[in-house]
């Protein structure tokens, strides 16, 4: 059974990309493999020059991978404790180690959290903890697992503006999952989905909207009741309650039938809509298909 | 510069820490200290038996061997095989496997941590024990106690390392503690924490010493206790039982570590 298959892309330096998928789809898998926890059965994987499996020293100071609710942090102890050892291991001098601890907790606003053990951490200072520790080594690849998940709404948009603060000031390349749409939408120009272990899309996020739901949301309010057979010819009738409309129509079809309309019916206002994306991903989830 | 991944840095960072990790648990390692007094009762049994003449070791020697077992044994229990399967289940060693350290480190670290902290209580176990049995009482000189120590080290380092050969295991089996208990049997009749290898018949001492077992405990033990010994021989054995495993953890390990696909993340 594969996990993925097929599955071909290249991201440029400095670039966000969201990926995106339902539960099982294979997300997951692809970022281990990017991250060098997986060797592909088949294929070419290529990370910063490096191949992931081979997990060079030099390569692993170049990434780090950020697993949602999974934590690098020793529980019992505060992350600071952590902290000094992964400069240690990084081989990051202890100047240089305080400097980036300090900028990275401003831009986290962690203050005194980090001389609290971790098990007195709120689920959300924890993740910025671990942020925190997952980046004190000012990785050039970030692989992001749900790094938002469990978050309160607040915590969620810190996180994210620090990620976008991230990458505007370090030029790091960031593979972000996440369930909440907004994460995506606040940070990633460009997404990927991916379906049943293969790539479904890989571009801009309103052009995914497009594929996922190929329809346009045309909604109307008339100056007189119409009966339902009116729209038939029209598009795909969704609702329609006394004089509200509310119609899916192909876009290859919009302008003619924009066009019947205003002949047919007085108008008293028109709106052509974009099903909401976050609308359409959600509902992708719920089903786990396309 | 770094020495098997490691330089001083690293080895002070990871042994601090992990000693203040420990100090957490100092409650618990204390009724671990505790709980590792089968030699004692040991030594009851074996005083009280007509079979002591067959060890070989008169009643101030077999008090001192008893002893020295379980201090050697405080200080080479390992527990990596029940750390690694709950870091592997639970997906934590995903990220210490995406670091530049190999994460055996981290667990040696611990157990030295571990040692620290039990070290206290170890102390004042043995305190009682001369207390209770003022004639057994004696202070091995300097380069006894170092040769000793250089023993229990080497007997750590086959412990840790042959448990490190099952926990390897975990990267195809979840359940490779189960497969720890397999050993743990020889290792309490064989290892000399029962009984001094003396006890045994010819034949099996013969054959045990064959096995990583008696290097353990019994030529540790014997070192610290003052026992006549074999030095050269016990400490050649354990040399080469460390060569002998050293690889074979590092070959299973990267092989396990190629088929490790993260679990429980």
């Amino acid at each position: 059974m594969s996990a993925v298959k097929g599955v071909s892309f290249s991201i440029a330096p400095g670039e966000m990309v969201g990926f995106l998928g339902a539960n099982g789809a294979g997300k997951t898998t692809t970022l281990k493999m990017l991250c060098g926890l997986i060797h592909p059965s088949a294929g070419e994987v290529l990370v910063a020059g490096h191949r992931p499996q081979r997990r060079h020293p030099d390569f692993l100071r170049r990434i780090t991978l950020v697993m949602g609710q999974k934590q690098q942090l020793i529980w019992d102890l505060p992350p600071m404790d952590s902290l000094r050892v992964n400069a240690a291991v990084y081989g990051i001098p202890d100047r240089v180690a305080r400097r980036r601890i300090n900028e990275l907790s401003d831009l986290l606003e962690l203050g005194e959290e980090l001389t609290r053990p971790v098990r007195k951490l709120s689920l959300g200072q924890r993740m910025k903890a671990e942020l925190l520790a997952a980046l004190l080594h000012e990785p050039e690849v970030l692989f992001l697992d749900e790094p938002t998940l469990g978050l309160d709404v607040n915590a969620q948009m810190r996180v994210r503006q620090f990620l976008a603060d991230y990458n505007r000031r370090t030029g790091a390349t960031v593979l972000l999952t996440s369930h909440y749409m907004a994460d995506i939408t606040a940070l990633c120009p460009r997404v990927m989905l991916i379906h049943q272990g293969q790539l479904f899309h890989d571009g801009a996020l309103d052009r995914l909207a497009s594929r996922l739901a190929p329809e346009r949301h045309v909604r109307l309010e008339l100056e007189q009741p119409a009966p339902a057979e009116a729209f038939a010819a029209l598009g795909q009738l969704d609702r329609l309650e006394n004089c509200e409309v509310n119609l899916r129509v192909d876009p290859a079809l919009l302008t003619s039938v924009l066009a019947q309309i205003l002949a047919r019916f007085e108008v008293r206002d028109l709106e052509v809509n974009d099903p909401p994306i976050d609308q359409l991903i959600g509902e992708l989830f719920r089903q786990g298909s396309l | 510069m770094r020495i098997f991944g490691l330089n001083w840095r690293i080895i002070r960072a990871l042994l601090s820490s992990q000693y203040a990790h420990m100090l957490e648990y100092r409650a618990e390692i204390a009724l671990w200290a505790l709980s590792g007094v089968l030699p004692f009762i040991m030594l009851s049994l074996w005083s009280g038996s007509a079979a002591r003449a067959e060890l070989g070791l008169d009643g101030v020697a077999l008090d001192r061997y008893f002893l020295s077992a379980f201090l050697v044994r405080q200080f080479s229990v390992v527990w990596v095989v029940y750390a690694f399967e709950e870091d592997a289940l639970l997906g934590r060693l995903s990220p210490y496997l995406l670091q530049p350290l190999h994460p055996l480190w981290r667990y040696v670290a611990a157990h030295l941590g571990e040692q620290l902290t039990r070290l206290p209580f170890a102390a004042l176990i043995a305190a009682l024990f001369f207390l209770i049995q003022p004639q057994a009482f004696w202070v091995p000189s300097l380069g006894g106690l170092l040769l000793a120590w250089m023993a229990t080290w080497m007997a750590f380092a086959i412990a840790f390392l042959l448990q490190s050969l099952i926990a390897s295991l975990c990267f195809w089996s979840e359940k490779a503690t189960a497969l720890e208990r397999l050993l743990f049997l020889p290792f309490l009749f064989f290892s000399g924490l029962l009984a001094p290898l003396t006890a045994f018949p010819p034949a099996v001492r013969a054959w045990v010493q064959w096995t990583p077992f008696p290097y353990l405990i019994d030529f540790p033990a014997r070192v610290l206790s003052g026992d006549p010994v074999n030095l050269a021989g016990g400490f050649a054995a354990q040399l080469g039982w460390v060569l002998l495993l050293l690889p074979l953890v590092l070959l299973l390990w990267r092989a396990g570590v190629r088929r490790y696909s993260a679990m429980g993340a």
